[in-house]
């Protein structure tokens, strides 16, 4: 069967199962959105290239498929790079098509031309540029192989205006042959035993749990473990959910602005059975004083991350779902064999910890409006297994830290990026992934005003997410370091509570749009913005600028080293 | 000098790489983005023409070798890496200089020359170039037995090397093995 090269990439998706991609047409691609129209395949016109790319991304976060995103050449193709470098830092497998000038004039500076496989080498895991329509489908084939496997990730391919337009053989390859390319997925056998002996042996274990428990659907597998071996799990920015936040083992996030007894926990531990994490420096502060006493065992499917930051005592490389399966049946023969060191003390300590040190925070009754009120207002009254999507700044680790996680992929945000304006654009691809669940947007004024127009696609596509904005007028973890290390000079943080009227703008993007000024209004606002379900809703919530996220371990201090908020720090509070 | 003690840092990675468009930007601009020093670099095809060698001599003092090999397989054209320390591989280098030798000067160069059993392979009437083969030290004190002469002009290829052929059990550290 011939073919035109726009004809096999479509029909080469749609092999790979692809539903839906997001994207924005132009000069290069145009041959490839031709066949388009007769595809199975649903196209979401964003408005910006960068929210195809977050959206492929919150698609992929609340689907674990791969998300698609299908752009053009040049500018386009630069636009897509943040959303590239963004999946790339928290493995998220991402698609990228992007349209190229014809291969024939290709170093000319063409119009619209850019080096996109060069720009895009250091931010994903691999691409390709099509110098052959023959190779479409064997490359589309690898792409989204490499994406979804091993450590996911972000894939680009490049394609060429007159290559999409060639003719060729329509073949659907059996198998992917990548020589260079196998990742590990089952674990070492005796690095297994060793990793269940040293669980077995510990004092005081902590489950250091990261996203890599989510990318391998392992949160059934890790509750398992975690049970039998009656251990404590933390879980990390990117890992939320992945353990539920209501059992009575899950202390909840470490790091940076972790709670108190997350943070110690890991401190104070003889063994940290590390699942999926990273050993990322917003979760160990300085890392020569982090968790010092303890032996460390670390799955990663990824070897690369075995002793890059700590040197693992047991490095097991492999699928955690693999590996934890594994490691469950290891304990429990270990349990079988020798009894466990008594560990009643060291959860005692963890409990006190936990009752003395709870996240506070004071809402006045006629005092302004507290946004972490407000996240727990949400939170309160939102069903169970709400879709919760952040930006990046301080509304982000208020929602990490207050809401209850206790589904796995319902947390999406940009962790390893810290990506501002992530929350709208992948609020609606999650929204597209699981369109019978409610997905909340939970953003700050600085980060809405970045990527809000992808409200207008959600309007026309009828993707009816739901956007708590924050709004305390501030680019708001900027003036929080300003306020504690720069000694209070506040520079180029504000942004004005009214410019925009983030309602009318709501309203102007066919968004119902809702205010809320005062605690007494926050609930009923959004129970009404719970029963609209036919277009998208925007509430400005108008927050305490000087609210600020506690408990804090400044950049680059030990984690010993935890500042506690006012209302619980005698000594610092005011 | 310096150079002894920098020497000891020193690691040579072999790298099997698919003969593909683009696999030289990947793996330097890896080495870029990781912060991983290069000190020499020499690509080569191999006697299958799927593949390219390279040959990376690596400053493990900028990072550890560890690191540089795991990240450097995490590439999709990256077959196989093994890691020579100096003692196991056999390694050359080929430098041409072009040393300034007017008349007088010009019998002390040849000698220099003929007792590094150089090769002279061009010559003016007041410079001559030379080549000079062998291990990489061989040529750092050619260039500095030159040097007062005047150095017109010198390159170096970049080390090469191959493991050496074990008569004893292979002490080789293939860092991963290529598989079908």
């Amino acid at each position: 069967m011939k073919l035109t090269g726009a004809q096999a990439l479509i029909k080469s998706l749609e092999m790979e199962q692809v539903e839906v991609m997001f994207g924005l047409p132009g000069g290069a691609i145009l041959p490839v959105y031709d066949p388009l129209i007769d595809s199975s395949i649903r196209h979401i016109l964003v408005r910006h290239e960068q929210g195809a790319g977050h959206m492929a991304s919150g698609y992929a976060h609340a689907t674990g498929r791969p998300g698609v995103a299908m752009v053009t050449s040049g500018p386009a193709a630069t636009n897509i790079v943040t959303p590239l470098c963004d999946a790339y830092m928290d493995s998220i497998p991402i698609v990228a098509i992007t349209g190229q000038v014809p291969y024939s004039v290709i170093g000319t500076d063409a119009f619209q031309e850019c080096d996109t496989v060069g720009i895009t080498m250091p931010v994903t895991k691999h691409n390709w540029l099509i110098t052959d329509a023959n190779d479409i489908p064997q490359i589309i084939r690898e792409a989204f192989h490499v994406a979804t496997t091993g450590r996911p990730g972000p894939v680009l391919v490049d394609v060429p205006k007159d290559i999409a337009n060639q003719e060729m053989d329509w073949y659907w390859p059996e198998k992917v042959d990548l020589p260079g390319y196998k990742p590990t997925v089952k674990g070492h056998p005796k690095q297994i035993k060793d990793a269940a002996r040293l669980i077995n042996e510990s004092k005081r274990p902590v489950i250091y749990a990261g996203g890599g428990i989510l990318k391998a659907r392992a949160a059934e597998a890790l509750r398992e473990l975690a049970e039998l071996a009656d251990v404590h799990v933390v879980t990390t920015l990117m890992a939320r959910g992945c353990f539920p936040d209501d059992h009575p083992l899950c202390l909840g996030m470490p790091g940076m602005h972790g709670n108190y007894t997350a943070i110690t926990a890991l401190q104070r531990a003889d063994l940290l059975i590390t699942l999926g994490a990273r050993f990322d420096d917003r979760v160990t502060g300085k890392v020569s004083a982090f968790a010092p006493d303890a032996k460390v065992i670390h799955v990663d499917i990824d070897p690369a991350e075995q002793g890059k930051v700590r040197r693992p005592d047991v490095p097991i490389v492999g699928d955690c779902r693999v590996v934890i399966e594994e490691l469950i049946k290891a304990v429990r023969s270990e349990q079988s064999k020798h009894a466990k060191p008594d560990q009643t003390e060291w959860h005692a300590q963890v409990n006190t910890w936990r009752h003395e040190h709870p996240l506070t925070y004071e809402q006045e009754e006629d005092g302004p409006l507290k946004p972490q009120f407000c996240i727990e207002a949400l939170r309160d009254n939102t069903p169970d297994d709400t879709i919760v999507v952040s930006g990046v700044g301080q509304h982000q680790m208020w929602s990490s830290q207050l809401w209850h996680f206790n589904h796995p992929y319902t947390w999406i945000n940009s962790g390893g990026l810290g990506t501002m304006g992530y929350a709208v654009p992948a609020s609606i691809g999650a929204k597209v992934g699981m369109p019978d669940r409610t997905v909340w947007a939970i953003d700050g004024d600085g980060c809405f005003q970045m990527t809000a127009q992808e409200l207008v696609t959600a309007t026309a596509e009828r993707i009816p997410v739901k956007v708590a904005i924050l709004n305390n007028a501030y680019l708001g973890m900027v003036r929080q370091w300003q306020e504690l290390f720069y000694g209070e000079r506040y520079s180029e943080v504000y942004l004005s509570p009214d410019l925009p009227d983030y309602v009318k703008w709501a309203e102007a993007m066919g968004c119902v749009g809702m205010r809320v000024d005062t605690p007494e209004d926050v609930v009923p606002t959004i129970e009404k913005a719970n029963e609209i379900n036919d277009r998208p809703v925007v509430i400005d919530f108008r927050t305490d600028y000087r609210e600020k996220v506690y408990p804090m371990v400044a950049a680059g201090s030990s984690n010993d080293d935890v500042i506690l908020g006012p209302s619980t720090d005698k000594a610092g509070g005011r | 000098m310096s150079r002894m003690s920098a020497e000891e840092h020193h690691h040579i990675l072999t790298v099997h790489v698919e003969n593909k468009a683009g696999v030289l930007s990947r793996v330097a601009g890896l080495f870029s983005r990781r912060g991983f020093n290069i000190v020499s670099l020499a690509v080569s095809p191999t006697d299958d023409e799927r593949f390219s060698r390279m040959t990376i001599v690596v400053d493990a003092e900028s990072s550890p070798v560890e690191q540089i090999v795991k990240q450097l397989n995490k590439l999709i054209p990256v077959i196989k890496i093994t890691e020579l320390a100096s003692e196991e591989g056999v390694e050359r280098e080929l430098m041409l200089v072009t040393v300034r030798a007017t008349a007088e000067a010009r019998s002390h160069v040849t000698e220099l020359t003929a007792i590094f059993e150089a090769k002279i392979v061009d010559v003016g009437f007041d410079a001559m170039t030379i080549m000079v083969a062998g291990e990489p030290d061989r040529l750092d004190a050619f260039s500095e037995l030159v040097r007062p002469f005047g150095i017109v002009e010198l390159q170096r290829t970049g080390r090469i090397a191959l493991p050496r052929i074990a008569r004893q059990p292979v002490k080789l550290r293939a860092v991963r093995t290529a598989r079908a």
